[in-house]
């Protein structure tokens, strides 16, 4: 008997404001511990938080996006619970009026269909702190700069049915918020965390009772560890037991999972309203003003793609789904002046380098400017793909500002004069004659492959400057000729 | 409505503050006593009363988003208990 | 000197009568040689207060000086002071030297007065007698054996035995009016909002309030006047002009609407005092006013939703005394659970304790609703009572407090006992009303308090009735005989 896995995703999401929600201490990452937590972020005694409006705008623009409504009232609450890294002994978060309310998503599915899942909603609250537990003889240290910055938790209704549904949801909610510009997406930086709710059931029987694996901050591991829940509870529920409703960390570099020890025990979180702060108002100017200017999202980029440069449905896709790819790509192109050949080279050459080289598209050692006046020269024939790929990986180490430079300085202009060509094919033609007899005497199925013989001892011997496309043509010209 | 020794624990640990047993009587006894005050609120007729969390029905005011705060970490570690290469120390933390 | 009001100080030292710094060596003398019997000061700032004098000297020489330049005043020890120890009466915070100013300090400082130093208090403003303070109680300077009233008792003593001309005070439940009643002197809580609560340790977030406590309604308008006002660091301090308080002190009494509330004149009260009001009352009829029977029908719920609303905030506002970055830490801790249990157990006293226990069951799983919900719709009750109220007349005047100062210990172990003092106060909290409380009488030698609730940010006229009042009366010159005698 088969079983169903029902999983409910809740996204803690860092929003890019500059300041925290709270204080206008800096958010940036990797200061040195406690100098980007000011007195309010310390919960000094008498300091009062003062709301960010960019953290409001933003949480609007994600309800926005994913056609949620935008409550016109929300509260801030206190979630109290005692913890080293949560300085006031409790965390100003919203719970019974967030600020978005529910809205959907729509993923793709691997069989080629899309499935809605709904958001329960996404509210505004503040991060905490970190401990570290490394070189304090056996004590912890808390970093507080973490503390007080903007996040949104996005909530889902337990409507992903695997792990390969839960990571095409939480792509897709990447693609979303790095499109809106409202977080840098940045899951190594813990940007976007993933809490995985799961259950898992016989098909038609209510829901089990469901586990929370919390802070998962890779794709990967997220998929992973959404197997291995599954695979423990249907183990659990197959050897006659029963699953307990617990909190899980999952440890990426193990691969393995364990229930959590503290903060859940006896937890009781006596929410109230927040009396340091005033119910936030949202007005419909504020969210008419804001989906005036709401940035393009992928779906809609993907379709333009189509659209505007002829590219394929599957290569759109490709490309729209990361807004800083699909930046990229816009700007080669126009300095292209060809989409598809941009497109090409982005998805192939420079995909594969920036992967191998473990680097995101927004490290690219070229600037889409410089690959664009690369494919410029192989548009207008002055470079063939080989020399092409030659001059790219100047480009790539930094040897030269742009593509031209590296044309005039190694002498690469591709030979696209036909009488030099014509030459060089005579004397190829000239020096193999045991393999131009050989051509000649084949069948015509056989010859277009032997052609490229003739073809590749051109190309040699131009240097690999020659227009292919010409010496081709040349070469075929010139064996039929005597034939 | 009159709580016990074991709901005073629960509220002693909810409330991180440790309870001494020769004080234990006492702290219940006026706990009690204070629960005997606002439970006169349960005769109180709230039907269709929304709740009032401020005194004044304001809307809350939003600050631009500016990096306003230069933090003198010595000056704000200079009344910590325990700090060590500018983390505050506390016994380990175990999740 | 001392007996100069803080208007005849300003006054003086404009005139260049006396110095700042006489002025402040002086107060300084007499607190050294009293504080022993009054207990009023956790803190003495001696030499900062030096200083603050030599510099306002130099501005009043240079003819650049700011309201109350040279004007030495005390700050209750709830507000955050640079760089000069803020205990909030508590062991938590003995050793907790804040990094910045209070709002209300700064304005006053930037007004051109001299802090003194900080007043004892009720711990973290949770008392009505001054008996909490970890720094031990305050004396009432009209009777010894008696408390002061709370929490602002160190102010309110400070100012009744002439160690200060004025000071800051907070008020959650009647922490200004109570101790100023009981101490013989003018108290103003201003409504929820018009003073900024930035640097203020928070007790109950949405009912604290600032203000002043002096001699005379005169004086309180010029320190409100300093103190009052927008502050963008705090999300609840309203956004509105602060009128002239000193310049609207002479409008007439003629034509007031007066309420008297029923309800506070009811059984509880003290006779004597329940006279002290009658008698004051009369003088503002014979001023031209007119006293309305009123009712305010929930007033009998306002003690209850208090003591759910005001423990419920504070359970959480005084979570972040941990242990872990600043205040009383308890020694070798265990484990975190230790470090978090022992450090506020031997940081904080009973009522606080009790008060973070009330608070925490009134906000647990299952109690929200029957405790802290329902307070919350008892609250907007008893605004509407005040709403309606303020439909029909301009004021609403009654007793400050039930009874006179009372013997220390005469509350003995009962935590509600106490809570009922603070009966005909609580309520302009929970409504956010602006209330003060001027002296009206003595009821054996001990002084009488009439509180004078106005409707929001209405402080201009309650300070103008409370001015029309001391102009026709002398209860606020009055002094404990004590210091009468001493003749100092």
């Amino acid at each position: 008997m088969n079983w169903e896995t029902v999983i409910g995703l809740e996204v803690h999401l860092q929003l890019a404001t500059r300041s925290k929600l709270f204080s206008g201490a800096a958010t940036a990452f990797g200061a040195a511990p406690n100098t980007q937590a000011c007195a309010i972020d310390l919960a000094l005694p008498g300091t009062l938080p003062v709301l960010n409006r960019a953290a409001v705008e933003m949480a609007i623009r994600f309800g926005l996006a994913v056609h949620a409504e935008i409550n016109p009232i929300s509260v801030f609450e206190r979630k109290n619970y005692f913890y080293p890294d949560l300085p006031k002994g409790y965390q100003t978060t919203q719970l019974a009026r967030p600020i978005v309310g529910p809205g959907h998503l729509d993923i793709e599915l691997t069989d080629g269909g899309s499935k809605r899942v709904r958001i329960h909603h996404a509210h505004l609250e503040e991060d905490a702190g970190k401990s570290l537990h490394e070189g304090f003889h056996g004590l912890s240290g808390i970093d507080l700069n973490r503390a007080g910055t903007p996040l949104i938790e996005i909530v889902t209704e337990p409507d992903l049915a695997s792990a390969e549904e839960a990571v095409a949801f939480a792509k897709k909610l990447h693609a979303i918020v790095t499109a809106l510009s409202i977080s840098d997406g940045d899951l190594s930086q813990g940007s976007m965390r993933f809490d995985v709710n799961i259950s898992v059931r016989r098909p038609g029987e209510p829901l089990g009772t469901r586990t929370e694996t919390k802070n998962l901050n890779s794709f990967r591991f997220m998929e992973r560890a959404i197997h291995k829940e599954v695979a423990r509870q249907i183990d659990v529920l197959e050897g006659g037991g029963r699953v307990i409703q617990e909190t899980r960390l999952y440890d990426g570099d193990t691969d393995s999972a364990r229930a959590m020890r503290s903060k859940e025990e006896a937890n009781d979180y006596r929410y109230f309203p927040c009396p340091d702060l005033l119910p936030l108002q949202v007005d419909a100017e504020l969210i008419e003003r804001l989906r005036a200017t709401q940035p393009e999202l992928p779906e809609a980029r993907r379709a333009r793609f189509v659209t505007d440069y002829g590219l394929s449905d599957y290569d759109a896709g490709q490309l729209a789904g990361d807004t800083a790819t699909a930046h990229y790509f816009e700007a080669a192109a126009r300095a292209a002046g060809d989409a598809k050949l941009a497109a090409n080279w982005v998805m192939g050459e420079i995909a594969a380098r920036l992967n191998s080289a473990e680097l995101g598209i927004g490290q690219c050692p070229v600037s889409p400017e410089q690959l664009g006046g690369l494919l410029r020269r192989i548009v207008d024939h002055t470079l063939s793909n080989a020399i092409a790929r030659q001059v790219f990986e100047e480009l790539w180490r930094g040897a030269a500002a742009d593509a031209d430079s590296v044309i005039e300085a190694q002498g690469l202009r591709q030979v696209s004069d036909s009488g030099a060509i014509a030459a060089m094919v005579d004397a190829v033609i000239g020096a193999n004659a045991q393999q131009v007899a050989a051509y000649r005497a084949a069948p015509e199925a056989k010859r277009p492959k032997m052609l490229g013989f003739f073809v590749g001892q051109v190309m040699k011997a131009s240097g690999g400057k020659a227009d292919p496309r010409q010496v081709n043509e040349l070469v075929a010209a010139r064996l039929a000729e005597d034939a | 409505m009159a709580i016990q020794r074991a709901d005073i624990e629960k509220l002693c640990y909810l409330a991180r503050i440790d309870l001494t047993e020769d004080t234990a009587a006492d702290t219940a006894a006026g706990i009690n006593r204070v629960l005997e005050l606002i439970d006169q609120l349960r005769a109180a007729d709230t039907a269709g009363i929304a709740p009032l969390a401020h005194p004044l029905e304001e809307t809350q005011r939003l600050r631009e988003d500016r990096v306003e705060e230069k933090v003198d970490r010595d000056a704000l570690q200079a009344v910590a208990p325990a700090v060590e290469s500018g983390l505050y120390l506390v016994p380990r933390v175990i999740e | 000197m001392h007996d100069l009001t803080l208007a005849e100080m300003c006054d003086g030292l404009a005139r260049r009568a006396f110095s700042s710094i006489e002025l402040t060596r002086h107060l300084l003398a007499r607190i050294a040689a009293a504080n022993p019997r009054y207990n009023a000061f956790i803190t003495v700032d001696e030499a900062g207060a030096l200083a603050r004098a030599e510099t306002a000297d130099a501005r009043l020489a240079a003819g650049d000086a700011p309201a109350l330049c040279g004007v030495p005043i005390a700050h209750k020890d709830i507000f955050c002071t640079r760089g000069l120890r803020t205990s909030c009466g508590s062991r938590m915070l003995d050793n907790f030297i804040a990094p910045y100013d209070a709002t209300v300090v700064e304005r006053l400082a930037a007004a051109g007065a001299v802090t003194l130093g900080k007043t004892n208090m009720d711990e973290f403003a949770m008392g009505s007698s001054n008996e909490t303070s970890y720094y031990g109680p305050v004396k009432n300077p009209w009777a010894p054996d008696c408390v002061p009233g709370g929490s602002s008792g160190g102010s309110a003593a400070a100012v009744a035995a002439r160690l200060a001309p004025g000071a800051t005070a907070t008020d959650t439940g009647g922490s200004i009016r109570q101790p100023a009643a009981l101490c013989g002197i003018t108290g103003l809580k201003p409504t929820y909002g018009r003073v900024s609560r930035w640097g203020m340790i928070a007790f109950a977030s949405s009912l604290d309030q600032a203000g002043p406590m002096a001699r005379s309604a005169e004086d309180a308008a010029l320190l409100l006047q300093a103190m009052a006002g927008f502050d963008e660091r705090d999300s609840t301090c309203l956004d509105r002009p602060v009128p002239d308080y000193r310049a609207a002190l002479d409008q007439p009494l003629a034509g007031l609407r007066i309420g008297l509330p029923a309800e506070y004149f009811g059984a509880g009260l003290n006779p004597g005092t329940a006279r002290a009001v009658r008698d004051a009352l009369a003088e503002f009829e014979r001023q031209g006013a007119r006293l309305v029977d009123i009712r305010l029908p929930h007033s009998d719920l306002a003690v209850p939703a208090y003591y759910v609303i005001a423990p419920a905030e504070a359970s959480a506002n005084l979570s972040r005394f941990d242990g872990v970055r600043y205040g009383h830490r308890c020694a070798n801790p265990r484990d975190l659970r230790d470090l978090f249990m022992r450090t506020r157990a031997e940081g904080f006293g009973a009522e606080v304790k009790r008060r973070i226990l009330v608070g925490t069951y009134c906000l647990s799983a299952g109690y929200y609703d029957a405790y802290y919900h329902k307070a919350q719709q008892v609250r907007r009750l008893i605004r509407q009572d005040f709403l309606d109220a303020f439909a029909q007349v301009d004021l609403i005047l009654g007793p400050t407090c039930p009874n006179p100062a009372f013997a220390f210990g005469a509350k003995g172990g009962d935590p509600v006992a106490m809570y009922l003092e603070d009966i005909y106060t609580i309520a302009a909290n929970l409504a956010g009303l602006p209330a003060l409380s001027v002296p009206c009488g003595l009821v054996d030698g001990k002084p009488v308090g009439l509180q004078i609730i106005g409707n929001y940010f209405d402080e201009a006229r309650m300070l103008a009735a409370a001015h029309g009042f001391q102009r026709a009366t002398d209860w606020h010159r009055r002094q404990p005989e004590a210091l009468a005698e001493a003749g100092a």
